[in-house]
């Protein structure tokens, strides 16, 4: 086979895929906004996204801001700036690490949970029950996901960066013998709403992307346990990727191009 | 036949790609008529049905439900012809999070906006009809036998009173005691609604239970139909080959030689 020709179809299945994903989210979108709306379905995703991810999330949170610590005191100590920590820890915490590892650590669990159950209700059948059953399956299936995604990250990124800062002074007050009030003072003080604020955006988008993705790659999933399998890594390799480009243009429109 | 056919297909195509499913077909059924359509795996049956349905467009020919055309609807148009449907599916597609009785009251509480507790006892008086206790619904899906699951299906297919009522192979991965208890209660169920049924099936012991004119799709069309009891001198050897199961004849089986 002609070497270009492949390199063209690869590329016009990539824009194939790329087109499709968009339509499915402006549908998803414009569903959203009309009714009806199955609220009870929405409460039910939140706890399921938001309450039972808390475990994971937390745990990645304290012991990515105990190691940050960490780092940052065997960095800095080379050039006597062991005071920065405490800032260090709550700007990277606030602004990077707290929505990248709550986002990424949810989209494993979440959206690949997505993706395997919508791939298993298409290759079964039940999303084409739900349109004999007279239910739009956008409207009952993906908006609730979406618009709980979306919602909860910012909730979830909360107690995330809450738990950072605290593993940060946890090692910083036990293991490296700061004084807590110090700590305490000099991560509040250099610490600005919008590195907080910014931290919620981000996760915000985070969510719909993990949502969207999982959405996506389920209800469009093919075949049997095979396709749903494939679904699901699909939609945590995508969301994944997703995650860390929108973060970087998300950091560029709200810290650089201000 | 005078009066409107409920359902009137002329010249339907479908094709995927460079595979053509439908290649024109030809079919109309009548108020309270059940016809029942017999071919073999791959022939385009439940292509069919999803035209039908709305849920495929049709590339070509025209699609009638009571004299009005039915392809390419949308929004509410939509929404009020699926309303005059119930289908059971072939792997029976019952929700495996909600118990038996939600799934039967699906579209009674989310289409037709019946108050929870009239649609559970209608959910329960029609599980009744088709011979499972009260106890049953509060179960889940997959705690039942796979002929209990059938029953479920057939339960909520009929729960909302529908006009039209599809079976996608309702007998199949069933025993023969437990295939002519389903196609039983099929005919009556049928009966006590006056709906009109179609059916797709490979079952010849199901088709001449429960049809009242049988078609043949082969190739993607028509190419026999008549009253189920002239079916064994229809005269066409295809339709001979099928109901009696021969390997010779007509019929090819599209098997690959290695």
């Amino acid at each position: 086979m002609n070497p270009l020709a492949l390199v063209g179809r690869t590329f016009l299945e990539f824009l194939k895929s790329v087109g499709h994903l968009a339509w499915f989210a402006s549908v998803s979108l414009s569903h959203c906004v009309r009714r009806p709306f199955y609220f009870y379905q929405i409460s039910r995703h939140i706890l399921d996204i938001g309450y039972f991810s808390l475990p994971v999330v937390g745990l990645t949170a304290l012991f990515t801001g105990m190691v940050l610590a960490l780092q940052s005191h065997s960095g800095f100590s080379r050039f006597d700036a062991e005071s920065a920590i405490p800032t260090v820890v709550v700007l990277s915490i606030t602004r990077e690490l707290g929505p990248v590892m709550a986002g990424l650590m949810v989209a494993g669990r979440v959206g690949a949970s997505i993706a395997a159950e919508l791939g298993t209700m298409r290759v079964t059948e039940q999303i084409d029950a739900l349109t004999t059953l007279s239910t739009n399956p956008y409207k009952y299936l993906i908006v609730p996901r979406l618009i709980a995604a979306t919602f909860v990250l910012p909730l979830l990124v909360t107690v995330a960066d809450i738990i950072g800062v605290f593993g940060g002074f946890m090692v910083c007050v036990y293991r490296l013998k700061f004084n807590p009030a110090n700590y305490i003072s000099q991560s509040w003080h250099y610490l600005e709403r919008s590195d907080f604020t910014s931290g919620l955006w981000k996760a915000a988008v985070f969510g719909f992307i993990i949502a969207l993705m999982g959405c996506y790659h389920g209800f469009n999933s093919k075949g049997g346990a095979q396709g749903v399998g494939a679904a699901a890594t699909n939609a945590v390799v995508t969301a994944s990727i997703l995650i860390l480009i929108s973060n970087y243009l998300l950091t560029g429109i709200l810290f650089v191009d201000k | 036949m005078t009066d409107v056919p409920k359902i009137q297909l002329t010249g339907v195509k479908k094709s995927f790609g460079d595979k053509h499913v439908l290649r024109g077909v030809d079919l109309a059924i009548g108020k309270a008529e059940s016809v029942v359509v017999i071919g073999g795996s791959g022939t385009g049956k439940s292509v069919m049905l999803k035209t039908i349905l709305g849920m495929m467009n049709p590339d070509e020919g025209s699609i009638k439900i009571d004299g009005v055309e039915a392809t390419k609807l949308s929004g509410r148009t939509q929404d009020a012809h699926l309303a005059k449907f119930g289908m059971l599916f072939q792997g029976s597609a019952l929700f495996d999070s909600l118990s038996v009785w939600h799934n039967v009251a699906f579209k009674l509480i989310q289409a037709q906006h019946v108050a929870r507790k009239e649609a559970r006892e209608r959910a329960i008086a029609t599980l009744a009809s088709v011979g499972l206790s009260a106890s049953v619904g509060d179960l889940y899906p997959v705690e039942l036998s796979g002929g209990m699951q059938k029953r479920v299906a057939l339960a909520r297919a009929i729960a909302s009173r529908p006009d039209i009522i599809f079976f996608d192979e309702p007998t199949t991965g069933l025993d023969p005691i437990m295939a002519d208890v389903i196609n039983e209660l099929i005919v009556k169920c049928v009966r006590e609604l006056g709906a009109t049924t179609l059916t797709i099936t490979h079952d010849m012991a199901s088709a001449r239970k429960i049809a009242d004119r049988i078609a043949m799709l082969y190739d993607g069309a028509i190419i026999w139909q008549g009253h189920k009891n002239d079916i064994d001198h229809s005269g066409n050897p295809y339709v001979d080959q099928f109901i009696h199961g021969r390997a010779e004849g007509p019929i090819k089986m599209q098997v690959k030689k290695f």
